[in-house]
């Protein structure tokens, strides 16, 4: 049970695929300009992630080796797939915001990097909770972006206004804008785990 | 004979020091802020001292922060960041607008990199692009001279809509809308010549970046080859102030001749594409920002060869 929890917390914390891992930067920059695009991408991600890692879990015995990867891409673009219509079905508002980087999920190196380095090697059930953790962690990270960018750079969160007489700071809306919220936040997060390994 | 202090080389040491220098720069550029105040009035005074006291107060607190040696402060490097950041503002702008771009400068500009020296690009300007990006609109609504009938904002000459014509004698004086401190071309040649007679900065980085500007925009400036003005388009905007002021800066431009003369260069031809070529009417701010990126990449190429190293 320790372990399992293990599988599924250390996406969140040790592992957070943005923070610690930086992996997925790609779609982290481009949607995160406000919570509902940053909750929507997240929401896929996930979806895809755990749909990905339980069937390369389960074929993963019957998978050559040498082909691995081509083997990992197909299954992930089927899910890809199903989200893409999906979302253009019951939330097409989402789907033009998100534009390319719905089907640029196939290629995120988070739902890569979790079949290649997780799930063709462990049991269905830890690969659906490290999918899961994963894809809770991208989630998070993602929130907390794209909350600080809507804030700042729009004065609303959520599509709703806080202050009135706000003069949003254009430039975190904009693209600089995500790089430097993300590496601040890198940062500080970073200067925080050294703070307490040190300790 | 127990006075004797045992030291290695170097043992004569020049009597410039950071603080040293960083003062005489603040003191040269007196002339043209005491210039935006006769031009824009009152106003420029306190675009001036919000951007400084920003700046001085952010470095204090990184400084108390990192637990660095408060009397730092006082080197001189956050007040003429400040000081630079005024003259790259318009001159009248809501209080606030001066007070964020001061903080912006000390702590994304300089402090995260680790603080003097170890800045990549340099503050003011780091500062000021912030600005220009976050706030377009206060930034690009210029105050006209107190003198003029129409003190309501206009745009600066190197707008391409303007059709108003500037006498070289009025760009010269800064008889014109702008920027607090890029205006007056002459306050700003008699600090420059201050700084160089003292020998703080050396002409290479100006010469390049201002002739560069020049010829490109004589040869292509208007239709036609060679038609362009360019006694026109090197005191218009802010070429002067940044070519002497803020290109030089040591830390954030290279550090041997040849590669002084290429960073001159490099940022000449990427102002002139910007202001012929882009959406910005002036490109002075971004082309040295560029420029400063490129620097390390300049050192890199452009070594002293080692006294006595034989070629093989």
């Amino acid at each position: 049970m320790k372990k399992l929890l293990k599988e599924f917390f250390k996406g969140i914390g040790s592992e957070n695929p943005t923070f610690r891992l930086v992996l997925g930067l790609c779609p982290t920059l481009a949607v995160s300009t406000s919570v509902i695009n940053g909750l929507g991408m997240g929401v896929a991600a996930t979806f895809v992630l755990i749909g990905s890692n339980v069937i390369i879990s389960l074929v993963r015995k019957s998978i050559p080796d040498q082909i691995r990867i081509p083997c990992f891409i197909v299954i992930i673009a089927t899910f890809v797939t199903i989200v893409e219509l999906a979302m253009k079905a019951y939330a097409p508002e989402l789907s033009k915001a998100l534009g390319i980087f719905v089907p640029l999920i196939v290629v995120n190196c988070i739902v890569l990097g979790r079949a290649e380095a997780f799930a063709c090697k462990e049991n269905v059930f830890n690969s659906m909770l490290d999918a899961l953790g994963m894809g809770v962690g991208f989630t998070l990270a993602l929130l907390l972006i794209s909350a600080i960018r809507e804030m700042l750079g729009n004065g609303t969160l959520f599509g709703f206004l806080i202050v009135k007489s706000y003069e949003p700071i254009l430039y975190i809306v904009l693209a600089p804008g995500a790089l430097l919220v993300i590496g601040l936040l890198i940062g500080g997060i970073n200067f925080l785990a050294r703070k307490r390994s040190a300790a | 004979m127990s006075k004797l202090t045992v030291s290695p080389s170097p043992h004569i040491k020049s009597s410039q020091t950071t603080k040293n220098i960083m003062w005489t720069v603040v003191w040269s550029l007196v002339p043209a802020g005491i210039a935006g105040i006769c031009i824009f009035g009152i106003s420029s005074l306190s675009v001036m001292v919000l951007c400084i006291l920003s700046c001085v107060f952010t470095e204090a607190l990184f400084l108390k922060i990192r637990n660095r040696d408060p009397k730092t402060v006082l080197d001189g490097s956050a007040v003429l960041t400040g000081l630079l950041l005024a003259y790259n503002l318009p001159p009248e702008i809501p209080f606030w607008i001066p007070v964020i771009g001061g903080v912006v400068s000390i702590a994304l500009g300089k402090q995260i990199f680790g603080g003097l020296g170890q800045n990549i690009f340099n503050p003011a300007l780091v500062g000021r692009a912030f600005l220009q990006i976050s706030w377009p609109v206060y930034m690009t609504t210029w105050k006209n001279p107190r003198w003029w009938p129409d003190a309501v904002s206009s745009a600066t000459p190197l707008a391409k809509e303007v059709n108003a014509h500037f006498s070289y004698m009025d760009l010269f004086l800064g008889n014109r809308a702008g920027s607090l401190g890029e205006v007056c071309v002459i306050a700003l040649v008699i600090g420059a010549l201050f700084l160089l007679t003292t020998k703080i900065i050396s002409l290479h980085i100006p010469l390049s970046f201002i002739g560069t500007v020049g010829i490109i925009t004589w040869v292509f400036g208007k239709d036609g080859f060679f038609k362009g003005d360019f006694i026109f388009n090197i005191m218009a905007g802010g070429l002067i102030l940044g070519a002497f002021f803020m290109a030089t800066d040591y830390v954030t431009s290279p550090l041997t001749k040849k590669g002084k003369i290429v960073f001159g260069i490099g940022c000449g031809v990427l102002t002139a594409i910007i202001r012929l070529r882009g959406g910005y009417p002036e490109g002075v701010c971004y082309a040295i920002l560029f420029m400063n990126a490129a620097v390390p990449i300049i050192d890199r190429f452009t070594k002293t060869q080692k006294y006595g190293l034989i070629r093989k």
